[in-house]
């Protein structure tokens, strides 16, 4: 209970729209792809003309059952679309098909972090729809426009008990969501394309007290702005009530221009959309021999491999986290420890977790789009493991190889190392010339080292390295200093 | 020419004794003469029907010869055709012209028939008299005060009056089989599921079935051919392998050819009490028409169907509820009629509305909207869905002690126009007899068995599930045996 809640319990339930990765839409063949000229990916189901009828597309259903799998939820044996029906200009039939009672996904559940701890926030449940078009209201003297391409396109609705306590829960929740629909391949994840959208249903009580009437935050498309909506929303229903106000259930929008919620229409307005199942529809029957072969094909899931990493690489529970943040990033991460060798899992972590992270961060890339490849990757660090060259030599080759140096072979840091001489020296009787040679041009720095002042000797180590260009062993370089100043 | 059956007008253009082109023209003449007194057609177009019988010639010319190649037929205007208008009977869409086809209307291109025009009916299929069509009532070739029955009055009026060899239908409570009955032609409502739905204007879309009305079981069966098939653009189309729907109907005419066939008689339409709901005269034709049914071989069997009397009231909540969610689409915004003048979106939508729907139309959909709503979709649309399935059980149940149950179609003949306009209830229960049919998604058909006082009267025989063959084969062997089906209506001036 943080201290701003003044002893109120906050209590956050999250229902999200994901835009399911199809080729077409859910019930016509139309394309789903983004950005199109307006109305041409709206085919006659989806202009609804008259005597048209859905078709059901099996890889919307296929989506579903991934989700329903990755979250231990139960695949419905049945489900039955129902129609949603209400009146809007971009609702071509007058009625959404969604799933009303029987979804097709029930029950499930999503593991958070908070703080140092795990916290499983349950799910109800699931289910498939269609989207709406999109009501343009500019540009057009007045009148509004109607772009049908989105109408159709799979949705799946993922609603999550009231099991989150705060704004920060909410986020961590839909991150992790956000995580596991782009892990599964089931959703491209790109909020400002809207293809994954989030509704916070936000109430607050005092603990152990019965639920407080809540409102519908609509249409949160950043994590960011989930964040100040809910803390402005839960600021506004506590001074509301501790000013002797009450709380009418409400949908709002959050602006985030001001910062602030307002209310888009009360429930005295809300509609009765008379559901009924639709009847140009079967019930959808998904059976056993069709979960397995999805089970089958579904990727390892983030906890699993986060088990995994640390069982068999020995990484840190952190690292084996922040290595199965999403797909892309544990594929890598796989791969350049393929390439390295096992023995190599630790420092393939931290260049992935740090110089290739920074790296990619710094270009605002994707990390599909980085130049170094995993193999190449890995084979740097086999070089460092090897004691070909050092750490510090190992980032040179690395901005070389970003930089396309060594070609696009899988033994590009070979070529530049190779290239740019830039091979360790491991030859003691080589390194013992050199300090011997250190020791005389700097004697001032020996009596200085002798007199008692250990950054003397950090000072002769330097110039060491600094004679070879770096590519002495430092430790061997530290080892023969010491011992010819009988240190 | 107008009295020749599909097949023996097939064999004409097969014998090049006339070509498509000519046959065409005489119904189009025919049309162009006959249909004012009638109104059966809302839409001619010489010009389109005339090319297709010209392509039908050519193909014939390259050495094709299916069955329907060349042979023009009447196409309800249910059906969306590409570039034709198709107003479902509304002023809604008036002037709506399809861009592209129905599954059936596909099918018969490829058969090669000829689309001699669309056909009236009552607005959105809503209707027992075709009284609710925003284009005038359809007189009935019988008796031109009368109704043909509805809501495919439009197509039943055209082939009794032989302004068309056959045409085509829907049947969502009786809409092929009661116009069929009371303008004494042959109907038959397909399977559901048995002929695809695909663009065809939903009234209610779990019970909407198409189906053909010709003058005889052989001639629907010929049209069945080419409708029937699986559609995987209609996903409650059934895959199943294709039949030959003409398979059982041989010429040869055994003295008892339906021998073992079991005719179930249900109490619920011939107990002592339960005949009075049906008028005498037309029970006396449908007595007449089940005796000569045992001189062809066949026994009869007393079966009960007690949810029967259930079926009304599940009807006229389902059929509303589903009715009202698929006429939404007709707001307005993207075809159709539009409100000239409106202030805001809302007035733009009850506008738009208030004037593109006729009062049936209207009163069913305030019914649906009704129980589909909150806190009465229990009381009603589930009750009813209840009532459908001890409806389906009560025939499952039947369909052991029998192959085919007979009854009446319609519990009267024609009626006057307006006699029932005023009164819904009365004109509901004129599909009493046909309605659980449709909540049970069974084959019905109905076949001419007699005139009730001048007038046709109609025999219905309802099977079981893909039994069509089987229930064309029980109808063609009535229809050697009888001649009520060559029956002309006589009040036309000819």
């Amino acid at each position: 209970m943080s201290e701003a809640n003044r002893g109120w319990e906050v209590v956050i339930g999250i229902e999200t729209h994901a835009q399911l990765a199809t080729q077409s839409k859910i019930f016509s063949g139309a394309s789903i792809a983004f950005g199109a000229a307006p109305n041409v990916q709206a085919c006659a189901v989806d202009l609804a003309l008259p005597g048209v009828l859905p078709v059901l597309n099996r890889a919307a259903v296929e989506c579903a059952i991934r989700f329903g799998l990755a979250v231990g939820a139960e695949v419905a044996e049945r489900s039955v679309f129902a129609r949603k029906n209400y009146f809007y200009p971009d609702l071509p039939k007058g009625y959404q098909i969604s799933q009303f009672e029987d979804p097709v996904v029930k029950g499930g559940e999503i593991v958070i972090r908070v703080g140092d701890a795990d916290k499983t926030i349950r799910l109800t449940r699931a289910h498939l729809e269609e989207d709406a078009g999109k009501s343009l209201h500019e540009d057009f003297h007045g009148k509004s426009g109607i772009d049908l391409n989105r109408a159709g396109t799979p949705l799946l609705e993922i609603v999550s008990e009231p099991d989150l306590r705060s704004s920060a829960e909410a986020v961590a929740y839909a991150r992790a969501l956000h995580a596991l629909v782009r892990w599964i391949g089931i959703c491209d994840g790109n909020m400002q394309e809207g293809s994954f959208r989030c509704d916070a249903n936000v109430s607050v009580r005092r603990p152990g007290g019965p639920l407080g009437t809540r409102r519908e935050i609509k249409n949160l498309n950043s994590f960011r702005f989930m964040q100040q909506a809910i803390d402005y929303e839960v600021r506004w229903q506590i001074e509301t009530i501790e000013d002797g106000g009450r709380i009418q259930q409400a949908t709002v929008l959050f602006d985030p221009e001001s910062g602030e919620t307002r209310a888009m229409r009360s429930k005295e307005d809300a509609h009765d959309y008379r559901y009924f199942p639709d009847p140009d529809l079967l019930p959808l029957v998904i059976g056993a021999d069709w979960i397995e072969r999805v089970r089958g094909e579904m990727p390892e899931l983030p906890v699993a491999k986060r088990a995994r990493f640390v069982a068999d690489y020995g990484l840190s529970d952190y690292d084996a986290t922040t290595l199965t943040a999403s797909l892309e990033i544990s594929s890598y991460y796989e791969a350049a420890v393929a390439s390295a060798g096992t023995a190599s899992a630790k420092p393939c972590a931290n260049w992935v977790m740090v110089d290739l992270a920074a790296r990619v961060n710094r270009e605002g890339i994707e990390l599909a789009a980085a130049p170094v490849s995993a193999v190449q990757l890995g084979r740097l660090v086999a070089r460092i493991s090897d004691n070909t060259i050092s750490n510090n030599i190992a980032k040179k080759v690395f901005d070389a190889m970003w930089a396309g140096e060594g070609g696009s072979g899988d033994d590009a840091a070979d070529r530049i190392i190779e290239a740019q001489g830039l091979k360790q020296i491991t030859d003691s009787g080589a390194i013992e010339a050199l300090i011997d040679e250190v020791l005389a041009n700097n004697a001032a720095m020996v009596a200085e080292f002798r007199a008692g002042k250990e950054k003397a000797f950090n000072a002769l180590v330097g110039q060491a390295m600094k004679a070879t260009k770096g590519k002495a062993n430092p430790q061997q370089v530290n080892q023969l200093l010491r011992s010819k100043l009988g240190a | 020419m107008i009295e020749k059956s599909l097949k023996e007008l097939a064999q004409g253009l097969a014998a090049r004794e006339f070509s498509s082109v000519e046959l065409t023209q005489t119904y189009l003449e025919r049309i162009a003469r006959l249909n004012p007194q009638l109104n059966a057609f809302v839409t001619l177009d010489a010009a389109k029907s005339l090319a297709q019988a010209a392509a039908a010639d050519a193909r014939r010319a390259t050495g094709e010869a299916a069955p329907l190649l060349g042979i023009p037929l009447a196409q309800k205007d249910i059906f969306c055709a590409q570039g034709w208008r198709t107003t479902c009977g509304s002023h809604m869409l008036e002037n709506f012209v399809s861009p592209y086809d129905a599954t059936v209307i596909e099918r018969f291109d490829a058969a090669g028939a000829v689309n001699l025009g669309k056909t009236n009916m009552d607005e959105f299929a809503m209707g027992s008299s075709n009284e609710t069509s925003y284009f005038g009532a359809v007189k009935n070739p019988w008796d031109t005060a009368r109704v043909p029955g509805g809501s495919s009055g439009g197509s039943a009026a055209a082939v009794a009056a032989r302004l068309a060899p056959a045409a085509t239908g829907t049947d969502t409570g009786g809409s092929i089989r009661q116009p069929a009955a009371l303008c004494g032609l042959t109907g038959l409502k397909p399977t559901y599921g048995v002929v695809s739905r695909w663009g065809m204007i939903a009234f209610a879309s779990s019970l909407d079935q198409a189906g053909p009305m010709a003058r005889s079981a052989e001639d629907c069966a010929l049209l069945l051919n080419t409708m029937a098939g699986f559609d995987t653009r209609d996903s409650t189309s059934v895959e199943r392998p294709a039949e030959d729907y003409t398979r059982l109907l041989a010429d040869d005419a055994p003295a008892k050819p339906l021998a073992g066939l079991k005719i179930g008689l249900p109490r619920e339409f011939f107990g002592e009490a339960e005949r009075a709901g049906c008028d005498a005269a037309v029970m006396a034709r449908v007595d007449e028409a089940i005796a000569a049914y045992r001189a062809l071989g066949a026994e009869t069997v007393e079966v009960s169907l007690p949810a029967m009397q259930l079926s009304v009231p599940a009807y006229y909540v389902i059929a509303p509820a589903e009715a009202s969610s698929n006429l939404s689409r007709f707001d307005g915004v993207r075809y159709g009629h539009r409100a000239p003048e409106y202030t805001d979106l809302d007035d733009m939508y009850a506008k738009t509305r208030a004037q593109g729907f006729g009062a049936e139309v209207k009163r069913r959909i305030l019914i649906g909207s009704y129980v589909l709503s909150h806190g009465y979709y229990d009381a009603y649309y589930r009750q009813a869905q209840r009532i459908r399935r001890l409806i389906a059980d009560d025939f499952a149940r039947a369909f052991k002690e029998c192959d085919v149950i007979m009854g009446p179609t319609s519990p009267g003949t024609a009626f006057r126009i307006g006699e029932k306009a005023a009164d819904p209830v009365q004109m509901y229960l004129s599909d009493i007899y046909t309605i659980a049919v449709n909540l049970a998604g069974l084959p019905g058909m109905s076949i001419p068995c007699g005139l009730a006082d001048g007038l046709p009267a109609g025999l219905q025989l309802i099977g079981n599930y893909f039994g069509e063959a089987r229930l064309l084969e029980v109808a063609h062997r009535y229809q050697q045996a009888t001649d009520w089906h060559r029956q002309r209506p006589t009040a036309l001036a000819d």
